[in-house]
């Protein structure tokens, strides 16, 4: 146990929860019935805490998740929404206490589960770090000798008096911030914080994470969905779904893992989908990648970088003449955001018999921080020749898209655009 | 200590015993709360602390009016009423505070709850400091008050920590259950203002003792109130005191303090998923 800094083993977290029992209720007389049931129920069982209607059920949030990390691993907890990341941290932090298992912690623990916690919108700027310290667990004396390097790196040394209630977010979210980024613990847990924030403090926040890991041998436990900031921050990485562990072990491979769970046909698989059956299947896509400037594959890219998006074609003729291939992009939302093609562009594309590749290059990719999916389309003179849904998967980060390396914060349009500023 | 040596284990069923050094570690964080209840309570207030002073005597003057001058009722012997009742206004404040502001007290910080650990048994625990201030406030005024009636208290007045350790221990145990009971069900802050307002009517406030007939003084005792109340005004005026009263009002209270922990530390391990 000497250079193990946390061991969990065949960690577990079990909830009651309630489903509606299976009854039709669309009828109004039947819902009356059911009502008067669930009021019987209730008087039977006056103290439970769910309505009686339901059906309880066991559910496992997490389940056999074990792992151990060294002093001065850095771990990245991957996994779609609801896959039980959030609950393991919160076993870790204790927030929450385990069904099964156990965890062997050494050295104190402290976590960033939401930057902020506990700041009082009625106290001070200065009276919320010290609230906000003794929360996390730092001690008064500790607090008064970081006071300073605090406020520093918060930049917000001018409101300290000022309630935070009247702070602006961004304010707010630094300070919080560098509450947190103060502490001295062994252990640090951090989740989503790198959400907030604009490109530049994210930087910064990244920056210090590193160091705080790095030159004091911390071991930090992370948790987003910024795969470019899990891959810079992180050594290990651990991938959930539906509580069980897909993969442990290096972070690029857990990376690699999760963005191909995140297809509903992983990678490989874009040979063996089925054929619909409204196209005639003359071509054949076998492979969609995103690339970078630099020709590696990547699953990312930042806001204003390049991008390239290579199609991979089996072709069972020779076609001359005007081939079009379409890129449909959808962001989270299902929003038909872009649509790349051939024909737009003037360019006819000659199709050889056997593999093709055909490449699109964004120079500068304008989509604000998101989850996008693509759909790959082929057509020749009219007939449509094959259609995948969800060929590639992959995000966009924060980035500088403009010179100025800034970009609007919150993303609240989905779109950065080329423009200039004149005045008269 | 070196860091090494701190070796947490986490598993399904934690002991007490480990939950009292805990609670001994997070001291700093048990002051800071309450430190920031009291702030945040006076925080964009015009009188500020000032609020303290008036609540009990408002309710001083309205008892002493209705209760010694409409209604006649007697005051202990050579007691002016207004002592009277302002003796039993204390502690009857300092426990009906303490539970009011304590039994939400899990609930309005469920931002901490559902985010860092600590013992919990700290939120509802650290709103007693501020009715504790608020007690202290308001024996300044009750010293002011007996000096204007040129009173002066029994020597009996050295056992008032005992009574009041009584109050803080029936205070106490109704907040941990009351708090705790609110996380999973929330009809409890409904019913806190009930007991509250029931409690000044059923305990000796506005009244003497005294004018309790006989037959009734033993159910009334099982009201732990009483004989506390009963007792500060023995210690303060040198009032009959039944040693039923006070037998009953340790008891419970005690009782009361241990049901209150057993039954929070029973609920606090699901505080995180309800909350």
């Amino acid at each position: 146990m000497n250079d193990i800094a946390v061991k969990v083993e065949n960690l577990g977290k079990k909830y009651v929860i309630g489903h509606q029992s299976r009854s039709d209720t669309a009828r109004f007389n039947e819902y009356l019935s059911s009502v008067g049931r669930s009021i019987i129920r209730r008087l039977k069982n006056p103290l439970n805490p769910y309505d009686v209607s339901l059906e309880l059920e066991d559910f496992w949030a997490v389940r056999n998740v074990s792992f151990e990390l060294k002093k001065g691993d850095r771990l990245g907890i991957i996994g779609h929404n609801g896959s039980g990341k959030s609950t393991t941290l919160k076993m870790l932090s204790r927030i929450t206490t385990p069904t099964e298992g156990r965890i062997t912690m050494a050295g104190r623990l402290a976590s960033l589960l939401e930057v902020g916690t506990g700041f009082h919108p009625e106290l001070t700027g200065r009276e919320n770090i010290y609230l906000n310290g003794s929360i996390l667990g730092m001690t008064r004396s500790e607090i008064r000798a970081k006071f300073d390097e605090i406020v520093d790196f918060s930049g917000v040394e001018k409101f300290l008096d000022t309630p935070v209630k009247r702070y602006s977010s961004g304010m707010y979210v630094r300070l919080a911030f560098a509450v947190a980024a103060h502490l001295n613990p062994e252990i640090l847990v951090v989740d989503e914080v790198l959400s907030v924030g604009d490109a530049e403090f994210q930087k910064k926040c990244i920056g210090k994470m590193q160091d705080i890991s790095s030159d004091n041998g911390k071991t930090v436990l992370f948790v987003s969905h910024n795969m470019n900031a899990i891959l810079s921050l992180c050594s290990k990485g651990i991938v959930l779904d539906r509580g069980q562990v897909l993969y442990y072990g290096d972070i690029r491979e857990a990376v690699k893992r999760y963005i191909e769970s995140r297809r509903k046909s992983p990678n490989a698989s874009l040979e063996n989908r089925p054929k619909p059956d409204w196209v005639d299947g003359r071509v054949r896509f076998t492979k969609c990648a995103m690339k970078n400037s630099g020709g590696t594959e990547v699953y990312s890219v930042s806001v204003g970088e390049t991008a390239i998006f290579e199609c991979e074609a089996d072709c069972m003729e020779e076609m001359n003449g005007e081939v079009l291939i379409i890129i449909d992009i959808y962001n989270s939302c299902n929003c038909h955001v872009a649509a790349l093609n051939t024909r737009n562009l003037g360019y006819v594309s000659h199709l050889r018999k056997g593999k093709n590749i055909i490449r699109f290059t964004v120079p500068k990719i304008p989509f604000y921080p998101d989850q996008f999916s693509l759909d790959l389309y082929a057509e020749y003179y009219g007939s449509a020749m094959d259609f995948a849904k969800d060929a590639l998967s992959f995000q966009t980060n924060p980035g500088a898209f403009h010179s100025s390396g800034r970009i609007n914060e919150p993303y609240r349009s989905i779109f950065a655009v080329d423009y200039s500023v004149s005045t008269e | 200590m070196k860091p090494e040596d701190k070796i947490l284990v986490i598993e399904a069923n934690r002991t007490g015993l480990l939950y009292l050094r805990d609670f001994w570690n997070y001291r700093e964080l048990f002051f800071t709360l309450a430190w920031r209840d009291i702030v945040v309570r006076y925080k964009q207030t015009i009188v500020g602390i000032l609020w303290t002073i008036l609540r009990p005597l408002a309710t001083m003057i309205v008892f002493t009016v209705v209760f010694g001058k409409i209604a006649k009722l007697p005051s202990d012997a050579g007691v002016p009423y207004v002592l009277m009742v302002f003796g039993g206004m204390l502690p009857w404040q300092f426990i009906s505070s303490t539970i009011t502001t304590g039994s939400d007290a899990l609930v309005g910080n469920h931002a901490l709850i559902s985010k860092v650990y600590f013992p919990r048994m700290i939120i509802p625990t650290a709103r007693i400091i501020m009715a504790l201030v608020e007690l202290l406030i308001n024996a300044v005024l009750f010293g002011i008050l007996f000096a204007f009636y040129r009173y002066v208290p029994s020597w009996h007045i050295v056992f008032l920590p005992l009574f009041l350790f009584l109050a803080v221990l029936l205070a106490l145990g109704v907040t941990y259950f009351i708090s705790s009971l609110n996380v999973k069900y929330r009809d409890f802050q409904y019913v806190v203002p009930f007991i509250v307002q029931f409690g000044l009517y059923i305990s000796p406030i506005g009244f003497s003792s005294s004018v309790v007939p006989e037959k009734w003084r033993l159910i009334y005792a099982l009201n732990p109130v009483v004989g506390i109340v009963d007792g500060i005004r023995w210690c303060l005026f040198n009032s009959p005191l039944l040693p039923e009263t006070v037998i009953s009002a340790a008891v419970i209270s005690v009782l009361f303090f241990l049901f209150g922990i057993w039954f929070f530390r029973k609920l606090e391990s699901e505080f995180a998923d309800f909350i």
